[in-house]
């Protein structure tokens, strides 16, 4: 245990203890010196003796002695009472000046005035003093236990895959790019003849679409944000440099690595003489800034109704837990030239390319976790983890 | 599609020592996804062994064992023949038969090592092993008798070679563009693109011999989308076959690799020549056709059984081969059973034709039948590998089925040539970014099959006729891109134009979520589906919200869960119910996502006639075609036939807010919680709440309230009703909040008029009103707030008081209230007209009088 002493008070206490608390002694005291080593001293009341040195030095010893042994702030106020107060031997001395003739007046004024100058002074510093040492021992009492105080402010914390939505949009929203979302409840139009795909071509049934009833009102849960993109070509004013993020919906059951509900992010740039170098540049950029600066784009030919040529993704990730590897991230390609038609763009004209990934992918070999159920159940357990940092 | 190396060997090049990986990163170079390997899971020592005599010994437990000696070989120590003493409990063996023998050591698929064991009474060194035992296929009514296979090997050779035991294939995704890839043929083709390495065409190398006298009569008289059904049919007779004859093991093993189960000789053979060409084929037994074959459209009513022996009844659209009697066949999807070859068939028609894609993958989708033939046609099949095709199942039947060919058959070939496309000179580098030279564009396309000719600025390109994907310029593009490498193109990263950063309603809504983490709650997402009755129990809340219908779904993974969400406040409590579940008690969710509802009457026109309470159907009954802009109007109607999404915030709290700690009680979540949290939400996006005292049917009666913003109804909080708590597994007391998002942002402030800050001093005054106890105090303080007029700073009720000196059926409402001028210091006489104007307007609004 800390003892009570001043030593112990922390630094950033904001207490000085050189300060006099108390402030009943403020009266003026004048001092005064006594010109030579006369006596001036002369008795003026039966048991009050004279003023003289010896004697305002004997009361004014008695009274230090008094002062210093006080230990409490009540002792000290009965030894002022006992040394300063009216009934004291320097008071009742002091009275006596009156009487004292004129000429004698001033230097015996001169020593008295100096002597209960000290001992007020005195009184002053040891009421300091006791007054520091009292606090510092009633905070001192008023100690807790900092380590066990409660918590009643709840932690909360935003979803993962928010977040890193949010990350990879603004990577693009910093480049000048715009961020849109869509209706997750689609008209085929958009999420399909729109993008290239022929009603009746194996694509299209390989998308496992929900459909909504009656199945002959063509309204569907969009398969892909690739809708968005068409939206964001009908609406915007070309060029265009545009993200969409949001949910999309397969008929997959849910297992480690399926859900049939999801989430994308899709870029498209329209433009003159954009090329699959740009499409290339714009990947890398993402990849460096999601994975560091050692981070690598690979694109292996594959097939996408909206885009021609299409390639697969795949990213070096050079700090991956287990080592570097190539993952496979997403799709892109060059904007078909019958998407830019079905959004009134002339292809001769415009060119451009779009790519897309899966955030619960991107998060899944980004944080290498293994189980997709982790991220759609809920259980506050896994988003505490990431808190409002993904 | 799955690629077994000996198989992809005999027609591309290559390497002495290749390995699956050699053969994968080939094709993914070219654009065929690695999806897996097949290996056999046989290892050795597996040799092929001679019976040598055995004898039958009957045991107690009934069975009778064959104690067996088997030559296994020469014996290298004593040159004598080494023989093995075996336990066998099958008897389909005599003296003499050749086996396949797994000797100890040897590790048979399950995985099933074998090792000399102590069985019967005897030490059996080694196993005989039945064709199921081996992997090869299901029989497993008695041990693999070599001579079956039509084999007679020396004693001690090597079984994993000679039952093909030691091939591997490789998996690869085939894309949906590229139906040729679905064949040895085609894979070696793109490998030899890969590589380099020369391909050997299995097409060119067959002369079909020319047939006729078969009878074949196309009819299409419905073609789909314009199409005809078919554009070649082939059809070839072999007679005098033996359908009993084994399948050799080298077919077997491939078509096992390759993941298609032996059926029959002849049948296997059709499906091997499918497998190697990219043709699927039909065999029909021919005595069982009555007449020749007629190519038609199904009538009205008209049924098939097909070969799965199911009874399929037909749509005017699917595509029939049928013979005199009637259908025999679903074209290109599956035959039918009547026609079907068996063991007894001797003379067989074989079937190649071409059919339209558009067709077949309408018929397959219709009766639920993907086949390997129909995931062929739908991608499209070369029209000029029939006739080859069907001559390599001729040869086959001849070589492998013991028949002779036949000089009847036919030949229907009505097939186009491709569409000559024009590719600019520039073209593939003004799209890649890659400094293309003529030279290689030109190479490109020939090594892909094209026919190319140099014509005024670029190429006349003619697609090979296994590639009816390549249509336009940009799919020309993608192939030179492809052969040449992806690798090469450069990296750019494109400049953007200056942009407008992020939307008002994105940066609100982040600042909403974001918020609400502050606050300590927890951001979840659940699944919109929903069953009717839990969709029910919470439609949308607001002002009109008479005849609000959900979005069903037609296909819903579950039926119990076929509607869209109305509401996110059931996914929320199904989040906490399965957290509680879990242990966690403490909870606080919220979920920030998209509502769908049809309403039927629109929000911005008042009192709803009965002619509008019915709900319009959402969607159109057209969709517009692709590759065209459709009109301003168009796109206007397929917009307005969406049904509602608006974008919902809705919040939950259950179990503690503060727990039991030291000098701290345990705090519940209750009402006024959640109600805060919807004024943090609310902040976040610059609006205020209003609290009104509400009713809902899934809510506490007392415990709910509305939630409105200036002036709107927007949503709804309170006590999950009990009762439903109950049947939720929920604890009681656990609150909800949910209120339209969308439609706050709209409602909340965009700009702001701040007040300026008055330095002058304040004056404070309380105000205690007696009213009638059931008056909300909510708003006798908005009557307070109102009559006290401008001079009021900020009020706030700090008391309700009932009991002693004040009236049965009444309550008193003491208000704080702050006073100050923006221009002076206020008078007392000032400050107390300000109040006696508060209680006159609550005096008129709710009868309130001063307390004494």
């Amino acid at each position: 245990m800390m003892s009570g002493t001043r030593s112990n008070v922390p630094e950033w206490a904001s207490y000085r203890p050189n300060q006099p608390h108390l402030g009943t002694f403020g009266d003026e005291v004048e001092t005064i010196g006594l010109e030579g080593e006369h006596s001036v001293g002369l008795l003026l009341v039966s048991d009050t003796p004279a003023i003289s040195e010896d004697s305002v030095a004997s009361a004014v010893d008695s009274a230090l002695e008094a002062v210093q042994a006080a230990s409490t702030v009540a002792e000290l106020k009965a030894v002022r009472s006992d040394h300063v107060g009216e009934a004291s031997m320097l008071a009742r001395m002091n009275a006596g000046l009156r009487s004292l003739p004129n000429d004698q007046k001033a230097a015996a004024g001169k020593l008295m005035g100096a002597a209960r100058g000290r001992v007020a002074q005195a009184v002053a510093a040891r009421e300091a003093e006791l007054a520091v040492a009292e606090e510092a021992a009633r905070l001192e009492s008023e100690r807790i236990d900092v380590t066990a105080l409660p918590v009643r402010r709840r932690q909360g914390s935003r979803h993962p895959l928010s977040l890193l939505q949010e990350k990879m949009a603004d990577i693009f929203v910093s480049m000048g790019w715009e961020l849109s979302e869509g209706p997750e409840l689609e008209h085929e139009w958009f999420n399909f003849d729109a993008l290239n795909f022929d009603a009746d071509h194996p694509a299209r049934a390989m998308q496992d679409t929900f459909f909504v009833e009656p199945v002959d009102r063509h309204l569907l849960l969009r398969t892909h944000t690739s809708p968005v993109q068409i939206r964001t070509l009908l609406s915007k004013e070309l060029p265009v440099y545009n993200v969409a993020t949001g949910r999309v919906f397969r008929t997959d059951e849910l297992d480690a690595t399926h859900t049939p509900v999801f989430t994308q992010i899709e870029g498209i740039a329209i433009d003159k003489g954009l090329t699959m170098a740009h499409l290339r540049g714009t990947l890398e950029h993402l990849a460096r800034q999601m994975f560091g600066d050692e981070a690598q784009i690979r694109l292996r030919p594959n097939y996408f109704p909206f885009t021609e040529p299409s390639a697969e993704m795949d990213v070096w990730q050079p700090n991956a837990k287990g080592g570097a590897r190539w993952v496979e991230w997403g799709g892109c390609g060059m904007v078909n030239p019958n998407v830019l038609r079905a959004a009134g763009i002339d292809p001769d004209e415009y060119q451009g390319f779009a790519f897309g990934m899966g955030i619960e992918r991107t998060l899944q070999f980004r944080n290498d976790l293994n189980d997709m159920r982790d991220m759609v159940e809920g259980d506050v357990r896994f988003s505490e983890q990431f808190g409002m940092v993904v | 599609m799955r690629v077994p190396l000996s198989w992809l060997g005999e027609y591309v090049d290559l390497p002495e020592d290749v390995t699956l990986e050699h053969v994968h990163a080939a094709l993914v170079s070219v654009g065929f996804e690695e999806e897996d390997v097949h290996l056999s899971d046989v290892t050795g020592p597996l040799v092929v062994g001679q019976v040598l005599e055995f004898t039958p010994e009957p045991q107690k437990n009934g069975k009778t064992i064959n104690w067996c000696r088997i030559a296994v070989g020469p014996n290298p120590e004593t040159d004598e023949a080494d023989v093995r003493g075996i336990v066998c409990g099958a008897h389909n063996f005599a003296v003499g038969d050749k086996v396949v023998v797994s000797l100890p050591g040897a590790v048979l698929p399950g995985p099933f090592p074998i090792a000399a064991r102590k069985t019967y009474g005897h030490v059996s060194d080694g196993m005989m092993a039945s064709t199921r035992e081996l992997g090869l296929g299901d029989e497993h009514d008695g041990i693999l008798l070599l001579k079956d296979l039509g084999l007679d090997p020396e004693v001690g050779a090597d079984a994993i070679s000679l039952l093909g035991l030691d091939d591997a294939a490789v998996e690869i995704n085939v894309t949906p563009d590229r139906g040729y890839a679905f064949s040895i043929r085609g894979v070696a083709r793109e490998y030899s693109h890969a590589t380099g390495a020369a391909f050997k065409d299995p097409a060119a190398a067959l002369t079909p011999t020319t047939r006729s006298d078969f009878s074949v009569t196309v009819a299409d008289a419905a073609p789909v989308r314009g199409r005809g059904g078919v554009s070649t049919f082939t059809t070839a007779v072999v007679r005098g076959i033996d359908a009993t004859r084994p399948t050799p093991p080298w077919m077997r093993s491939r078509l096992r690799l390759v993941g298609v189960r032996s059926i029959s000789l002849p049948v296997d053979i059709t499906n091997y020549v499918m497998l190697e060409t990219g043709q699927p084929l039909h065999a029909y037994d021919l005595d069982k056709l009555v007449g020749g074959l007629t190519v038609r459209r199904a009538a009205p009513g008209e049924h098939l059984t097909t070969l799965d022996g199911r009874d399929r009844a037909l749509d005017v659209e699917d595509l029939l081969i049928t013979d005199d009697e009637g259908p025999v066949g679903l074209a290109g999807v599956m035959g039918g059973e009547r026609t079907e070859v068996s063991a007894t068939t001797t003379d067989v028609v074989i079937e190649a034709a071409t059919f339209e894609p558009i067709s077949i993958a309408r018929t397959a989708r219709r009766h639920k039948l993907p086949s390997e033939a129909s995931r062929r046609f739908e991608r499209g099949v070369d029209p000029a590998v029939a006739a080859p095709a069907a001559e390599r199942a001729v040869e086959l039947l001849v070589e492998l089925a013991g028949g002779t060919s036949d000089v009847l058959g036919s030949s229907f070939d009505e097939s186009v040539t491709p569409a000559s496309v024009f590719l600019a000179e520039d073209r593939a580098s003004r799209l890649i970014g890659v400094d293309y030279t003529a030279a290689e564009v030109e190479e490109s396309l020939l090594a892909i099959g094209a026919d190319v000719a140099v014509v005024d600025g670029g190429f006349a390109v003619t697609p090979p006729t296994w590639r009816p994907d390549l249509t336009t310029d940009a799919d020309l593009v993608e192939e030179v891109a492809r052969i040449t490498g992806y690798d090469r193109i450069p990296s750019v990263l494109p400049v953007a134009p200056p942009g407008r950063g992020l939307t008002r309603e994105q940066v609100l809504r982040r600042a909403v979520s974001t918020g609400l983490a502050a606050a300590g709650l927890t951001e979840v997402f659940a699944y919109p589906f929903l069953s009717p009755e839990k969709n029910g129990a919470f439609a949308p809340v607001r002002d009109h919200a008479a005849g609000v219908t959900p979005v069903t779904l037609a296909n819903p993974l579950d039926t119990a869960a076929g509607e869209m969400r109305m509401s996110l406040i059931p996914g929320l409590l199904e989040t906490a119910r399965r957290n509680i579940s879990r242990g966690l008690l403490d909870l606080a969710l919220f979920e920030s996502g998209s509502v769908f509802f049809v309403a039927s009457t629109d929000p911005s026109t008042t009192a709803p006639t009965d002619a509008s309470t019915e709900a319009a159907a959402p969607g159109t009954d057209f969709i517009p075609v692709g590759a065209a802009r459709p009109s301003d109007e168009v796109l206007a109607e397929l917009n307005a036939s969406l049904p509602e999404q608006p974008r919902h915030l809705a919040l939950l709290r259950a179990g503690s807010t503060i727990e039991r700690q030291p000098g701290q009680p345990a705090v519940q979540a209750d009402l006024a919680d959640v109600l805060d949290d919807v004024r943090v939400a609310l902040r976040a996006i610059g609006a205020e709440l209003t609290v009104r005292q509400g009713r809902h049917p899934s809510l506490h009666p007392g415990r709910a309230a509305e939630l409105v913003v200036a002036g709107e109804l927007l949503g709804a909080a309170g006590e999950l009703l009990p009762a439903l708590a109950a049947e939720l597994d929920l604890p009681r007391g656990l609150v909800v909040a949910e209120f339209d998002l969308d439609r706050a942002m709209e409602l909340a402030r965009v700009e702001l008029q701040p007040e300026p800050i008055s330095a002058f001093p304040i004056a404070t005054q309380d105000l205690s009103l007696v009213v009638g106890a059931d008056a909300p105090a909510g708003e006798v303080l908005e009557s307070v707030v109102l009559g006290a007029g401008e001079l009021l700073e900020y009020a706030r009720l700090v008391d309700d008081y009932r009991g002693e000196g004040i009236d049965e059926g009444s309550k008193s409402l003491t208000f704080a209230l702050r006073f100050r001028a923006t221009d002076r210091t206020l008078t007392a006489a000032e400050a107390s007209e300000a109040k006696a104007g508060a209680v006159r307007l609550a005096g008129e609004r709710f009868g309130a009088t001063l307390r004494d």
